[in-house]
């Protein structure tokens, strides 16, 4: 299975302002991404600008109207994300466990549903409302 | 929480044992050992870690603990120290000087890399390979290898044993192999991880046509591979190889569970990730090069992989690299693919000659697909009667159940077609 991991933005991410002890902290992450993909785990890692950055489209009917960013909610926002392949979420945990954050930092997994997961959900679905 | 523990120790065992493994196998030289210390450590994580919680570095601990499992060993049983003599000075002094987690990354790497090269050493048979490789180095349990290869648990598990015997009575050093030996070895590591690719990928026997979970599994280790032996072109040539390949792994089955042929597939479905994945690991393996068989093949399923449309795809290109293939790697199978693309870049009547040259070919006299392309080529040449009797002797030879429900439905087709014509 794969999951998402994704990052959530902190006041510091949002403004793009390094910590004092970023370099240690690059290369912590550092190590641990190689130990990832040395375990055959990392298929796609990336860090995100600030929200600042970003754009966001709301749609109402025919309407569409484009909003700059950055976003308020910040621990809403995501800075950066990564996709594994595990065999289970367990393991993603336990990957996860590993992983170099600190200071309150709350970094959430997801599962990919894949187009069979899809697809067997879909006909769940179907089956209960046929019933 | 015994649940959770218990969970949280599979999720552990998964992460750890190959560099566990592999780091005991370094000391004692012997692999059987390692797995047993290694288990030894497992069974005391299961009594411990339910109630003592999960410790802070579980890589660090069972490694600790297994070496501890050693000692206890030896000191409890005279006959062994014989077995472990060697072990037990190296641990004894290693418990005097050495902090365990001080030499982890770099040095555990190559050793998962010999654990590796061990699992797929020469003297052990295919299948006992195979089976080794998912165990020590998948971290697969017996149960779980046993059941990706429909046999019981207790054969697969007699597999393993015989196995660890076999490396132990030829006295197969814990060593990554000589410069000189090491092309041959390679091959026979690549060798093992796409065969366990392809049982998954176009299962051999069964009711599936394919088992994804073992596609993973090989995925996994030749991406493990790559992040090991990064400057050889062939890792990077198979890791390719098997992205691409498995890009297509949910195109390949229809709503029934039937096969879809590459040409047939709705492309939308194939996984753009893998794709990219693949083309950038064979982009490496050219960096690299020289092209190798597996970097060659990758290269044919980029050209797929390319094309938004089966019209588009670059059929001289195909045949342009099922040539070069075919002399670096002869094979009546490699052959029959060139013919394949012959007829797709030059028309049918250019592929069906190319078939025929190697019709006759020992290797393919019961392989199902020398009927299949030669009916496919038939058939668009308007020749019905031979492409449906080409269809049906290739059901007849086919080992899987899906597959010959689709090549009886071509036979069909071909009769509909000539009552049609």
């Amino acid at each position: 299975m794969r999951v998402l991991v994704l990052v959530k933005a902190s006041p510091e991410s949002e403004t793009g302002q390094f910590p004092p002890d970023f370099k240690d902290l690059v290369s912590d992450m550092d190590k641990y991404n190689d130990a990832l993909t040395k375990a055959g785990v990392m298929l796609a890692a990336d860090g995100l600008y600030p929200s600042s950055k970003g754009k966001r489209v709301r749609f109402d009917d025919a309407k569409r109207t484009v909003i700059d960013g950055p976003f308020a909610e910040t621990k809403e926002l995501v800075a950066g994300f990564w996709i594994w392949q595990v065999r289970s979420m367990d393991e993603a945990v336990e990957w996860l466990k590993r992983a170099p954050f600190g200071g309150g930092a709350e970094v959430e997994i997801r599962p990919i549903q894949e187009q069979e997961d899809f697809q067997r959900d879909l006909d769940a679905t179907a089956a209960r409302a046929a019933r | 929480m015994t649940v959770e523990a218990h969970r949280a120790i599979d999720a552990v065992w998964r992460i750890e044992s190959a560099r566990l493994i592999a780091g005991l196998a370094r000391v004692t030289g012997d692999v059987g050992v390692a797995e047993e210390l290694a288990q030894d450590a497992l069974v005391a994580a299961l009594e411990q870690w339910p109630s003592a919680g999960v410790p802070e570095k579980p890589g660090a601990w069972l490694m600790s603990t297994a070496k501890h499992r050693a000692i206890d060993r030896i000191r409890r049983d005279a006959t062994l120290s014989r077995k472990y003599e060697r072990l037990g000075r190296e641990l004894l002094a290693a418990e005097e000087g050495g902090d365990p987690e001080s030499r982890m990354d770099e040095e555990m790497g190559d050793d998962v890399l010999t654990l590796v090269f061990t699992a797929c050493h020469p003297v052990l048979a295919m299948e006992a390979r195979v089976a080794l490789t998912l165990r020590v180095v998948g971290g697969l349990t017996t149960e779980e290898i046993a059941r990706a290869f429909l046999v019981p648990t207790a054969t697969m598990s007699q597999r393993i044993v015989r196995a660890k015997r076999t490396l132990a009575e030829a006295r197969v050093p814990f060593v990554v192999p000589s410069p000189g030996e090491r092309p041959a070895r390679l091959a026979a590591v690549l060798e093992v991880v796409y065969l366990i690719f392809n049982e998954g990928y176009s299962a051999t026997e069964g009711q599936d046509w394919v088992r994804p979970g073992l596609c993973d599994d090989a995925l996994r280790l030749g991406r493990v591979l790559q992040a090991l032996a990064p400057d050889e072109a062939e890792v990077h040539g198979l890791a390719a190889l098997m992205e691409i390949q498995a890009s297509r792994l949910r195109a390949r089955i229809g709503p029934g569970g039937e096969p879809v042929l590459l040409l047939d597939q709705d492309r939308g479905r194939w996984d753009r990730l893998l794709i990219q994945r693949g083309l950038a690991a064979l982009e490496r393996a050219v960096r690299l090069g020289p092209l190798g068989p597996y970097a060659l093949q990758a290269a044919i399923a980029a050209c797929h992989a390319r094309a938004r449309t089966a019209a588009e795809t670059d059929w001289p290109k195909i045949a342009a690299l099922y040539d070069a293939l075919a002399q670096l790697d002869p094979s009546p199978i490699v052959e029959l693919n060139r013919a394949v693309a012959v007829g797709m870049a030059f028309g049918p009547a250019a592929g069906l000659e190319a078939v025929d040259a190697v019709a006759s070919s020992p290797a393919l006299r019961r392989y199902h697909l020398l009927p299949a392309v030669r009916g496919d080529l038939l058939r668009k040449l308007g020749r019905w009667a031979e492409a449906r009797s080409e269809f049906e002797k290739a059901a007849d030879l086919t080992a899987n159940e899906r597959e010959r429900r689709l090549l009886r439905h071509r036979a069909a087709e071909c009769a509909a077609d000539e009552i049609a014509g």
